[in-house]
């Protein structure tokens, strides 16, 4: 099966949701035209990505009855929509949330889990962290999503692995950073080596859409990619510059990489759980 | 390995984009830049001049009595290839008053004096032209307070403060700076025969690649003395960053209310757009 898949490298407002909904909707349009069947959108892309204090205001649970995520819904019934938002939940804790839209209905939504909250970051003092990395089916098969830091750490792309996520969707909103007499950032280097590493490790396609534009100082590198399970590049969008970036997925590829390295049926999550047991048990014994 | 090596064309690429982008956030289209005649100034209006066209940037020369003639003349040479719009303006009578009243007053209150009434005129053509000041302080300057607070510190945005003065100079090469600009001694111009590296006792190529182990690679001081530098120099340029760090902040607010402006009243200036 070949999927046609769209990397929407936008660059969003700060705080203006009503602007980035519209935004949305025209990169769908476009994408609907160009026969895509799955539109990735970056981290925070309805809200922005420095929210500070704005992220009591922009939080907003994806229903489709809610006026403003109607149209975004109804759009789904073309192609399936990765967005990314503020959640809030019953209790009034926010999150970095990632949905998937799938034929007018809310299929997943992912919190992030991993807060950058060191350097430029500021993630945990405004946010809380999601508990959960699982894998969905759709129609395209079974899918992961997770969110910039969270890909910064091994586990949760491993966990999703494990859960039969056969393609991982990434979304970021990565401030460029690492100047040096190399033609990418240290951050984009980075980024690119450990996703290409992914997807040749766990023999599956990782998707990753970065945003692009500037919020105050900081600028976003852009510069998506789609890796397959050989961990080949099949596309990679342009630095810093917005796009829609389309890729097209031979499904068939999972199959055949992994008849030659089946790295995933040899893979011992028994081993894994016990000698974290261990670990765990002697951390706790040392507190 | 030390990074003050950069690509030219991926900074550029990013500070075209960061002018163009905070200018016309800030509800702006045109920009106005003191230019001195010196280094940061010429590579501040070619990024400005690339970012929103030569005919939206306003380059004001604002000699005084002693400032050096070859200053005027490399502003000329910038204004004259990029093709922007310029306005010259003597400050000399602006200050006289205030000099005359002080007739004691010392070379650094009067450096200091000089550099304010070039604020209150790029703030103040600023407002004529409907553009947006932009800054010309570079790393270096900022992290060692060499600069005067509200003076020539002073704009609404600043494409090179995250750049050395000797990556400064590396990408003025490359956007094609007037040669005579890029070689000559960094200097103020604040008094007759100031430099910046005869006035701060090092120059910038040691203080950079001390600067760069002590900011971006976070090197201890006795780590930098171990690296090859010599302990007081360390020490002492270790001690103005500490000292300076006033002139890098906003004033402190005395904290009442449950919610103060800088400390949990906190937005980007970009908020909304």
């Amino acid at each position: 099966m070949q999927m046609r898949l769209a990397l929407a490298q936008i660059a969003p407002h700060l705080g203006d949701m009503q602007a980035n909904l519209e935004m949305h909707l025209q990169f769908i349009e476009q994408a609907r035209r160009a026969g895509a069947h799955l539109i990735v959108f970056p981290e925070l892309s309805l809200t922005g990505y420095v929210l500070q204090d704005l992220v009591s205001w922009v939080a907003r649970r994806p229903q489709a009855e809610d006026g403003f995520f109607r149209p975004l819904f109804q759009a789904s019934r073309d192609l399936d929509i990765v967005f990314g938002f503020v959640d809030e939940d019953e209790h009034h804790r926010f999150y970095i949330a990632s949905g998937y839209l799938s034929e007018g209905k809310l299929l997943h939504i992912h919190h992030k889990v991993y807060l950058p909250t060191y350097g430029l970051f500021d993630e945990g003092r405004f946010f809380a962290p999601g508990g959960r990395v699982r894998a969905f089916d759709t129609r395209f098969g079974r899918l992961g999503l997770l969110i910039c830091e969270d890909f910064w750490h091994v586990s949760p792309p491993y966990l999703l692995w494990l859960d039969g996520a056969d393609l991982m969707i990434f979304t970021s909103a990565s401030p460029g950073r690492g100047l040096s007499q190399d033609s990418r950032l240290a951050s984009s280097r980075w980024v690119e080596t450990v996703n290409q590493s992914y997807a040749g490790l766990f023999t599956c396609f990782i998707a990753h859409c970065n945003r692009v534009g500037y919020e105050d100082g900081l600028n976003f590198w852009g510069g998506s990619t789609v890796f397959d399970p050989n961990g080949e590049l099949i596309v990679h969008a342009p630095y810093h510059e917005e796009s829609l970036t389309l890729a097209t997925l031979d499904l068939g590829q999972l199959r055949r990489t992994r008849a030659r390295l089946p790295l995933l049926r040899d893979e011992r999550p028994y081993l894994v759980q016990r000698e974290l047991a261990r670990l765990l048990t002697r951390d706790e014994e040392r507190r | 390995m030390s990074h003050l090596e950069i690509n030219t064309d991926l900074t550029r690429r990013i500070l075209v984009g960061f002018i163009r982008s905070e200018v016309y956030r800030a509800g702006f289209r045109r920009a106005v830049i003191n230019l001195s005649g010196g280094l940061d100034s010429a590579v501040s209006c070619f990024l400005a001049a690339e970012a929103l066209g030569a005919e939206n940037v306003l380059a004001l020369r604002l000699p005084y009595e002693t400032s050096s003639p070859d200053s005027l003349e490399d502003a000329q040479k910038v204004i004259d290839q990029l093709g922007i719009q310029s306005l010259t303006f003597d400050i000399t009578p602006m200050a006289r008053p205030l000099l005359e009243r002080f007739p004691e007053i010392s070379r650094v209150r009067k450096g200091n004096i000089l550099a304010r009434l070039r604020m209150i005129l790029l703030y103040d053509q600023a407002e004529a032209f409907r553009g947006l000041p932009i800054g010309t302080s570079n790393k270096t300057e900022i992290l060692l307070g060499y600069t005067t607070i509200f003076g020539d510190s002073a704009s609404a945005i600043n494409p090179i403060g995250d750049l050395y003065k000797t990556q400064v100079r590396q990408l003025a090469q490359a956007l094609g700076v007037p040669l005579s600009i890029i070689q000559k001694p960094p200097s103020a111009d604040l008094w007759a025969g100031q430099t910046d590296e005869g006035e701060l006792g090092f120059t910038y190529d040691e203080v950079d690649r001390l600067l760069y182990l002590l900011v971006d690679e976070r090197y201890t001081p006795e780590e930098c003395v171990q690296a090859g530098f010599d302990p007081l120099f360390v020490q002492r340029v270790a001690e103005r960053v500490r000292r300076y760090h006033f002139k890098r902040i906003p004033p402190l607010i005395a904290k009442l209310s449950q919610r103060t402006v800088n400390y949990d009243f906190l937005y980007l200036r970009d908020w909304g757009t």
